[in-house]
């Protein structure tokens, strides 16, 4: 959805939307990138600063609300989806901003997250996925590798990891997209993309934690790489890739996707993003090296906002029942004493 | 028929029968056609966790007493004179606790071999005199209801279903009372044919008591002489979900509140989701966590904040109540308290939360706590912890307990229209603004609430610098804080009322809170009148505890502290006031009786 600029409003920039805090992450993390970007993008859409609100859980993304100039609550761990499920329900004007990382929201905070996603709850919820326990000094988290030798795996990591959209698409979200911290064009397009669509919006934001997992998307999102090893998906488009788009997805027969070098002959046998499509989401966003990663908005669909039916069911009860508040504490039946 | 009737003054009846049988439904209806007809009474429902526990058990026992009066009373009784029971396990499990010489209505008609095996019983009491010292009316309840229901085209299990309303029309005949409320109860609630079913089961067990003259004499009590007034029957959950509609609509602020089901407080998210018209949003959450921080984001975003649950849930949602402390949002917790720890006894009453609710969270968490102390108090206390949450911009906790929750008593209506509204500090000025810039006496911050231009600030849960609210490592400003968020607690003091000795004030001091206040006040003014010299003093208020209790501790002789746990008030008062405070302590899932207050009350000042 383009965002139009309305002239009646004053005009802000992203210094509007930057606070008078310094900010702490470590030098080099992919989390000033991301902070640009959505300071950015607040600016560009229309929305006075007043009416945001920023939550977060706990962890290095978390710091995110205190240098942002908006409102902002930096809650505790894994809990930010039901506290800004709370702050939208009681304030549903409000544009409200999830900040959580992927220790935070996929593992002391799995529950929250699937929950808040089912229920469509009107927010937009940025993961940082740095595949590490940043804050608590490196140790492996949900999405780290198996195998992966850290503090706490000196052996190597024995858990399998989870798939950030898949857990989204299968807690049935109606917004599923992937971008990279420092994919600056295409996380400015998804966050925009994100704030537009009414329910729960998750985006799953590689982000690099150069202390403790330096690298860890390296291999996919180099500058040499990322048009090898990416695909950058668009709605009604063909699934292409490579330097030159030479590379194309097709459907196998097994229903599974294979990497074809496109020519003039098979060029419409390469298969067209359809966001509207889970089954197509669920096959893109597992896709790893030797294929490309999918970047881009995997799945979009419209089902109602639980926040727009509280408000609408609330509206109802309030012009439907004039049961007054003495009625209702007197109840059903009453008797006098002289 | 000319039935002779004779009055009395107080009769305390209990109904026993399986968990399917329908003693609550019943008791509920002998409770609210009693409270229209004018007495003064108390309930106190008992049943076991399982939904259908094992059918004839005396594991599945579940009972249902009232206690009634023409005269004021403030408990559901310790003995009860009348036992209406459905089978052997309920006839067994109840029997001990009947007066010399009771009246027992029995079901004969389960006391096969199979129904005596179930209740672990080798003879049946019937006949092995178990029962010689009362008085029994046996009844063939199966068969007799069978038989008024016949011709409606119920099945077997069905018409057996319909035999507690026969038992409940043979208690009405006995103690005189018009069946209208429960009759109209029935059309409304069933559809044919187990409306008429239902219906003819009730009429038939009134008739049969009437015309085979089981019983010597129906009994009459007058209606009590209660202040003057508009009175509803109500109960602990009702009352309190009813205070926090009331609260919202005097603070002209919606209410939120997050909850997750648990018993005994899964009635207060029912009742409270019904008052949507009235600016209620209940929110069923995921887990007790997320009920408890959706609460406290409500609260950042401006609605009046509840999460209610019961001991595991309080348990759970510790660390949100202590970001609600350090953020000073205004926020409400009920605890519905329940035998514990763990599981425990989740449908048995028990006050064993008190340390969790002053003390149970990390770090200097201070929290306000106070306690209703009957069913229809639920309603104070719930616009009391609302009014204190919002003056001083903090945490609130409100225990109430498994028996204030399900028992019932009359209640006479409050004049809602002479309520003070509650303040809301709301801050909507720019000019000057620091998020945690304090009230002078009430040491609250304002309520900048989310969509006010210019107000626009972070809060969180890392330590603040007073004032401008900014991420704080300074060691003298992690202690400033910690102070000031204690000493608005200790402010409080200001809002909270003297307590009150009942009785002599330098004799043996009687110490309660909530839900115990009827038993241990019955048990006091008993021993006064055995010219004991005692006197009873009840907390509302557990921290900050009222400014004047001190001195009342002081004064007495003794101090003997009753309570549902192990010792727990005690524990406080003596850490508190270094006064020698004796606990009397009872973990065993019921309320007091009055005869147990009187008794320690003897042992002691003998």
């Amino acid at each position: 959805m383009p965002i139009t600029e309305d002239p009646a409003l004053p005009r802000v920039s992203k210094k509007d939307f930057m606070s008078d805090q310094t900010i702490r992450w470590c030098p080099g993390c992919g989390d000033y990138s991301i902070l640009s970007q959505v300071q950015t993008t607040f600016a560009k859409l229309g929305i006075p600063r007043e009416k945001f609100a920023v939550i977060s859980g706990i962890g290095c993304s978390s710091r995110f609300p205190y240098y942002m100039n908006t409102y902002g609550f930096h809650t505790i761990h894994g809990r930010a989806p039901a506290l800004a499920t709370g702050v939208k329900l009681a304030n549903p004007e409000l544009s409200v901003w999830v900040i959580t990382g992927d220790g935070d929201s996929l593992s002391i905070g799995g529950n929250h997250l699937i929950h808040v996603l089912r229920r469509n709850v009107d927010l937009q919820i940025l993961m940082f996925n740095n595949r590490i326990y940043g804050l608590t000094k490196g140790q492996y988290s949900p999405t780290s590798e198996a195998g992966k030798k850290t503090k706490s795996s000196p052996l190597g990591s024995i858990d399998h990891p989870f798939e950030p959209c898949r857990v989204a698409l299968g807690s049935d979200a109606t917004f599923v997209a992937r971008t990279v911290d420092v994919f600056v064009k295409e996380q400015r397009s998804i966050l925009e993309q994100a704030h537009a669509h009414k329910g729960a919006s998750f985006v799953e934001i590689m982000q690099n934690c150069n202390i403790f997992n330096d690298g860890a998307f390296a291999d996919i999102t180099g500058r040499k790489e990322r048009k090898e090893r990416c695909v950058f998906v668009e709605h009604g488009q063909p699934l292409l890739f490579g330097a030159n788009n030479e590379k194309g997805l097709r459907l196998t027969p097994r229903l599974t996707l294979e990497v074809i070098e496109v020519t003039e002959d098979n060029a419409d046998e390469v298969l067209v993003h359809d966001e509207t499509n889970p089954v197509l989401a669920g096959l893109l966003c597992g896709l790893r090296p030797p294929f490309p990663v999918a970047m881009g908005v995997l799945l979009r669909v419209e089902r109602a906002t639980y926040d727009g039916a509280a408000l609408a069911q609330m509206d109802h009860a309030a012009e439907t029942n004039k049961q007054t508040l003495a009625q209702a504490v007197a109840g059903r039946k009453t008797w006098d004493v002289g | 028929m000319n039935r002779p009737v004779e009055t009395i003054d107080d009769v305390v009846v209990r109904f026993a029968g399986d968990s399917g049988d329908g003693m609550q439904l019943t008791g509920t209806q002998f409770t609210d056609t009693t409270a229209l007809q004018g007495n003064d009474l108390a309930t106190f429902p008992d049943f076991p966790a399982e939904i259908r526990a094992p059918a004839g058990t005396r594991a599945g026992v579940s009972g249902f007493q009232i206690h009634f009066s023409s005269s004021d009373i403030h408990t559901p009784g310790d003995a009860p004179g009348v036992l209406v029971a459905m089978n052997p396990a309920a006839l067994v499990a109840n029997v001990g606790d009947l007066v010399k010489n009771g009246l027992i209505i029995v079901n004969t008609d389960k006391f096969t071999d199979r129904d005596l095996e179930k209740a672990d019983l080798e003879s049946s009491p019937l006949e092995d005199g178990t029962l010689d010292a009362f008085q029994v009316v046996p009844v063939q309840l199966g068969k007799l209801t069978k038989a008024a229901v016949k011709g409606l085209g119920l099945g077997a299990k069905e018409s057996d279903r319909c035999k507690n309303f026969f038992a409940l029309g043979m208690t009405y005949w006995l103690f005189s009372r018009d069946m209208g409320h429960t009759k109209s109860w029935i059309e409304h609630k069933f559809k044919s044919p187990y409306k008429e079913a239902n219906l003819q089961a009730l009429e038939a067990g009134y008739n049969y008591a009437d015309t085979v003259e089981v019983f010597h004499s129906a009994y009459e009590v007058p209606a009590a002489r209660l202040a003057p007034g508009t009175y509803r029957n109500i109960t602990g959950n009702e009352a309190l979900a009813l205070g926090f509609v009331t609260a919202g609509q005097l603070a002209k602020r919606p209410i939120f509140q997050g909850a997750y089901p648990i018993t005994p407080a899964s009635d207060v998210l029912h009742y409270l989701s019904q008052y949507k018209h009235l600016g209620v949003f209940t929110f069923q959450a995921e887990d007790e966590i997320a009920a408890v921080c959706a609460a406290v984001g409500a609260a950042f975003g401006g609605a009046i904040a509840i999460t209610s649950s019961s001991g595991p849930g309080i348990a759970l949602k510790g660390e949100a109540i202590g970001l609600a402390t350090i953020t000073e949002l205004p926020l409400v917790i009920v605890d519905i308290q329940r035998g514990g720890p763990s599981t425990g006894l989740p449908t048995k009453t028990e006050q064993s939360d008190l340390y969790i609710a002053i003390y149970g969270r990390h770090g200097e968490s201070p929290m306000p706590v106070l306690a209703a102390q009957t069913p229809g108090d639920c309603y104070y206390a719930a616009i009391e912890a609302t009014r204190m949450a919002l003056k001083y911009m903090m945490p609130v906790m409100v225990l109430t307990d498994g028996y204030l929750a399900n028992g019932a008593a009359p209640w006479k209506l409050p004049d809602i229209d002479s309520m003070a509204p509650i303040e809301v500090p709301i801050r909507t000025d720019p000019e000057g603004f620091l998020p945690y810039n304090r009230d002078p006496e009430t040491l609250a911050r304002e309520w900048a609430i989310p969509g006010t231009k210019g107000l626009e600030h972070r809060i969180g849960g890392l330590e603040k610098e007073d004032g401008t609210g900014n991420v704080s490592y300074d060691p003298a400003n992690h202690e400033y804080m910690c102070r000031m968020r204690a000493e608005k607690v200790n402010r409080m003091r200001a809002d909270i009322p003297d307590v009150v000795v009942e009785g002599d004030s330098d004799g043996l001091l009687v110490v309660s809170w909530g839900g115990t206040y009827g038993a241990v006040r019955s048990g006091v003014e008993a021993a006064r009148a055995q010219g004991i010299r005692c006197g009873h003093v009840h907390l509302r208020w557990l921290n900050p505890m009222p400014a004047n209790l001190g001195a009342v501790l002081e004064a007495a002789d003794r101090i003997l502290v009753c309570e549902l746990n192990l010792g727990q008030l005690a524990h406080v008062l003596r850490a508190n006031y270094l006064v020698d405070a004796v606990s009397f302590a009872k973990m065993q899932g019921k309320p007091f009786k009055v005869s147990e207050i009187l008794a320690r009350i003897q042992t002691v000042s003998a």
